[in-house]
């Protein structure tokens, strides 16, 4: 076995395959929305087309999901220094930041719902429903994936110091983040 | 980042057992289950994904054989007919919508149960570890699930023929409004949400089996294997999985909008059109069909490449090795494979002409649809060049690699009628497009499997095939997908539409009935000699020869360097480093130089 592990001079510098295929999903999922926004320009140039005022909620949640942005971010860092009473709370803090996001969201949604916006129609209500509710599932994947490291960084026996499930974290969580601010400026100016 | 390094760090990758040469583990034993079932193994869940493949191929070829029974014979009845389908062939004679579900499921089957998951899944999870030289996928976890989720997928879809309404029938591009009202056909009830769910989860397995291959191909090669040198199997795979991954994901979206028509009821592509079977008007408001048949053809025509991309990557490797001959510029070819992926996002509309496309902008894509077929004649020129003076050996996997170069010139070039918009105008929907989709993409990706399978079976189960049935199975198959298909350019042009029922009733086309049952009667040989098929690999893999050599068609690939029957992990010991690309055959009077084998002193390096 030594002979296998220790295989000298192969030892190139290369991004860790769980990253790069981090990378590559994220490719994958901006198809995704490039196909539904692309839908959206194209149907917004027919007759009939009724715009659609976001609500201020919308605006809360941002703030909300780009401070969840910095939170993970500093937890990333205390990770590698060590500091892993630090690192838990600033875990925990992303976690509360992204379950409220989803809450926002959930608020706004129920907003225009009740003001009579509905997926009825033709216009950017349904789109935005759908769009802004296929992000959420994203999130909430996120969110189920830092429960999972969040319970890791207390469980006794599993004590890591490998950076990579949380650095696969945050980046991917700078992603849904980034995601959403295209999405949100995106129907704030293409009407 | 090294494969062993990746091995050891990470708990869900490749096996870090012992392995000895007849694949018994060292460590611990394993159960039938994680060996066979909820496998790790990329050599298993090839045989997964090749097995279900069959199942779906046996099955989808079946239904052909149904509905061509109606075509040729519309006014004959069949009585065991009724026996096997019930009430869906009353009195022995196919009902409508029946046909309607059959012609769809055909469709759906092969085009992505068999040709794009059966396919790809089988060699990709074959050939990239074993050829770049890794242990395993870069997450062998990720892989299985993408096989799970392919059976899952398979499983709605197979229910779906079940129940009571029957399966989906409004053809495999699902367009609606078919698609999108229940009133419209039986078929588009209950059975098209299982569509939509089977394909959902389809693309769930065909995304994470891509994102594997991807970076299994870039990051898990082993030493000395840089991109220019691995064999162009492995560059064609990671072209297909690149179109896949950026393309599903379109289609998805497709998807979720038509099943929000259908269950929330938006309006995406309904609008306030009259529906004849309730004589009422839908409430829908501003809707475009159009909108889902460009997302729907985003995907569709990379979806084309994705299943011909493979396969000539195994005709690439197999013709080369059996004419004892380096292939033909491998960097025009691996320049072709790219200038095809991008071409492959930029013509979708080519399937829209007639849908009242801006006439200035089906030019634009008339000319971007031209363009693919120069990487295609490059291609084509660079087989015809492998083979030209070659030491040609006649195996049954070269048989089907020439003949896949035969197909695929005849296929291409009605293409090029199709690209034309003018002349589509007149041909499209109709026979015609059958006839060159089959020829193209249908028979030929089923040759390039073909070339594969007769090829790589000696590695995958340490037997060979029967080389008589597999020359029987050779020589039917390619007179008989002649004598289908060719027949139905002449149907087409003459304007014969795709997809009807009963022809009779059309004097203009009466005089094609002679030729529909022609047709109707190879197509049954032809799918009685793929069951031979079917029986010499079954049979073989239990009774075949045994393969005594560790490389008995004296190939270069690293896959031949590995023990008859590998066991998880691949190579006992190290993983042996790569010295030259994979296509020094008749070189220097050598018949064959092994990528492991160090360049000599005086030798010519590549
Ligand atoms: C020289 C290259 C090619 C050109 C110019 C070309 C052009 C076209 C055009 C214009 C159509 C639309 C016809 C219509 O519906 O009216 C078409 C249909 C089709 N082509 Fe090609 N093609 C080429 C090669 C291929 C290849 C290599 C494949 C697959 C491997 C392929 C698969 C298909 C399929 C599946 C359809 C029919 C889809 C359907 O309507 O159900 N084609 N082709
Ligand atoms: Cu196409």
């Amino acid at each position: 076995m030594e002979s296998v592990v220790n295989r000298p001079s192969a030892q190139r510098k290369r991004i860790h395959p769980y990253k790069f295929i981090l990378w590559v999903a994220m490719g994958s999922i901006v198809m995704m929305f490039a196909g539904l926004t692309s839908a959206y320009i194209v149907k917004s140039n027919q007759p009939k087309w009724i715009m659609l005022d976001l609500p201020v909620i919308f605006s809360y949640s941002t703030a909300v999901i780009i401070l969840s942005s910095i939170t993970i971010q500093i937890a990333l860092k205390e990770f590698k220094e060590r500091k892993i009473a630090l690192y838990r709370n600033m875990l925990a803090l992303t976690f509360v930041l992204g379950v409220l996001f989803i809450f926002l969201q959930l608020l706004g949604f129920n907003q225009l719902w009740s003001s009579g916006i509905t997926l009825r129609g033709a216009g950017a209500a349904p789109f935005m429903y759908v769009i802004f509710g296929l992000h959420g599932l994203h999130v909430v994947g996120g969110i189920i994936a830092l429960l999972i490291i969040f319970i890791k960084a207390f469980s006794r026996r599993n004590r890591s110091y490998d950076p990579i499930s949380i650095e696969v974290a945050s980046t991917y969580w700078h992603f849904v983040d980034a995601l959403w601010i295209y999405l949100f400026i995106f129907f704030m100016w293409i009407q | 980042m090294s494969n062993e390094t990746v091995i050891h760090s990470l708990p869900d990758t490749a096996s870090t057992h012992d392995i000895e040469p007849d694949g018994h583990h060292g460590h611990h034993k394993e159960s039938f289950i994680t060996k066979y079932i909820f496998s790790q193994d990329h050599k298993m869940i090839c045989k997964q994904f090749l097995i279900t493949g069959m199942i779906w191929a046996i099955i989808g070829g079946l239904f052909s054989v149904l509905f061509r029974l109606q075509l040729g014979y519309p006014d004959q009845t069949f009585p065991f007919l009724e026996d096997f389908l019930g009430k869906w062939a009353k009195g022995g004679r196919i009902e409508p919508e029946f046909y309607y579900a059959l012609v769809t499921m055909h469709g759906t089957i092969l085009v992505f149960f068999v040709l794009t998951q059966g396919l790809s899944g089988t060699f990709a999870n074959f050939l990239i570890p074993l050829q770049v030289g890794a242990r395993d996928m870069a997450s062998p976890f990720m892989n299985m699930l993408s096989y799970w989720f392919f059976f899952a997928s398979s499983v709605v879809l197979l229910s779906s023929m079940f129940i009571e309404t029957g399966p989906a029938s409004g053809g495999w591009t699902s367009y609606p409004p078919l698609s999108a009202l229940g009133d419209a056909s039986l078929g588009s009830n209950t059975g098209m949400d299982l569509w939509l769910i089977g394909m959902a989860l389809f693309v769930v397995s065909s995304l994470l089996g891509g994102l594997n291959y991807i970076a299994t191909i870039l990051n898990m090669r082993t030493k000395g294997m840089s991109m220019t040198r691995v064999p162009l199997t492995i560059w064609a795979i990671f072209f297909t999985a690149i179109l896949g991954v950026l393309s599903f994901p379109v289609l998805l979206s497709g998807f979720i909008l038509l099943l929000f028509d259908r269950h929330a009821g938006t309006s995406f592509y309904l609008s306030d059109i009259y529906i004849g079977s309730t004589f009422k008007a839908l409430p829908n408001e501003g809707g475009s069909a159009i909108l889902y048949q460009h997302l729907f053809w985003f995907l569709g025509h990379p979806e084309v490449y994705i299943i011909i991309l493979p396969a000539m990557g195994l005709v690439s490797e197999v013709m080369s090795v059996n004419a004892r001959k380096p292939i033909f510029g491998y960097m025009a070819m691996v320049g072709s494979l790219f200038a095809i992926t991008v071409l492959a996002f930029l013509v979708w509309a080519h399937h829209m002409f007639v849908s009242g496309l801006n006439p200035f902008l089906g030019s634009v894509f008339v000319l971007l649809t031209l363009l693919i077929a120069v990487p295609s004649a490059i291609k084509v020129f660079n087989w015809l060049t492998t083979l030209w003076r070659g030491n040609l050996r006649f195996t049954p996997g070269m048989l089907f690699a020439i003949g896949f170069v035969s197909m695929f010139i005849s296929g291409g070039l009605t293409g090029i009628f199709l690209g034309n918009s003018t002349i589509d105008l007149h041909l499209h929907d109709t026979y015609f497009v059958v006839a060159h989709f089959h020829i193209v993409m249908g028979v030929s990706a089923f040759f390039g499997m073909f070339a594969g399978i007769y090829h790589w079976f000696p590695k995958m189960f340490g037997r060979y095939l029967n080389n008589t049935m597999a020359y029987i199975h050779f020589w039917v198959t390619l007179a008989g997908a002649y004598l289908i298909f060719w027949p139905m350019h002449y149907e087409g042009l003459a304007g014969m539409p795709r997809r009807y029922y009963d022809f009779s009733p059309w004097v203009s086309f009466n005089n094609f009935q002679g030729l529909n049952r022609f047709i109707s009667i190879v197509s049954i040989i032809v799918f009685a000699v793929q069951l031979l098929f079917v029986f010499n690999f079954f049979y073989s893999v239990f009774k075949g020869r045994k393969v005594k050599t560790q490389n008995p068609w004296g190939a270069n690939t690293l896959e031949w360097t590995t023990p008859i029957n590998p066991g998880h992990g691949n190579w006992v010991g190290e993983i042996p480093e790569v010295h030259r690309w994979a296509y020094d055959y008749g070189k220097e009077g050598r018949e064959f130089v092994p990528q492991t084998e160090p360049v000599g002193a005086n030798e010519q390096k590549h």
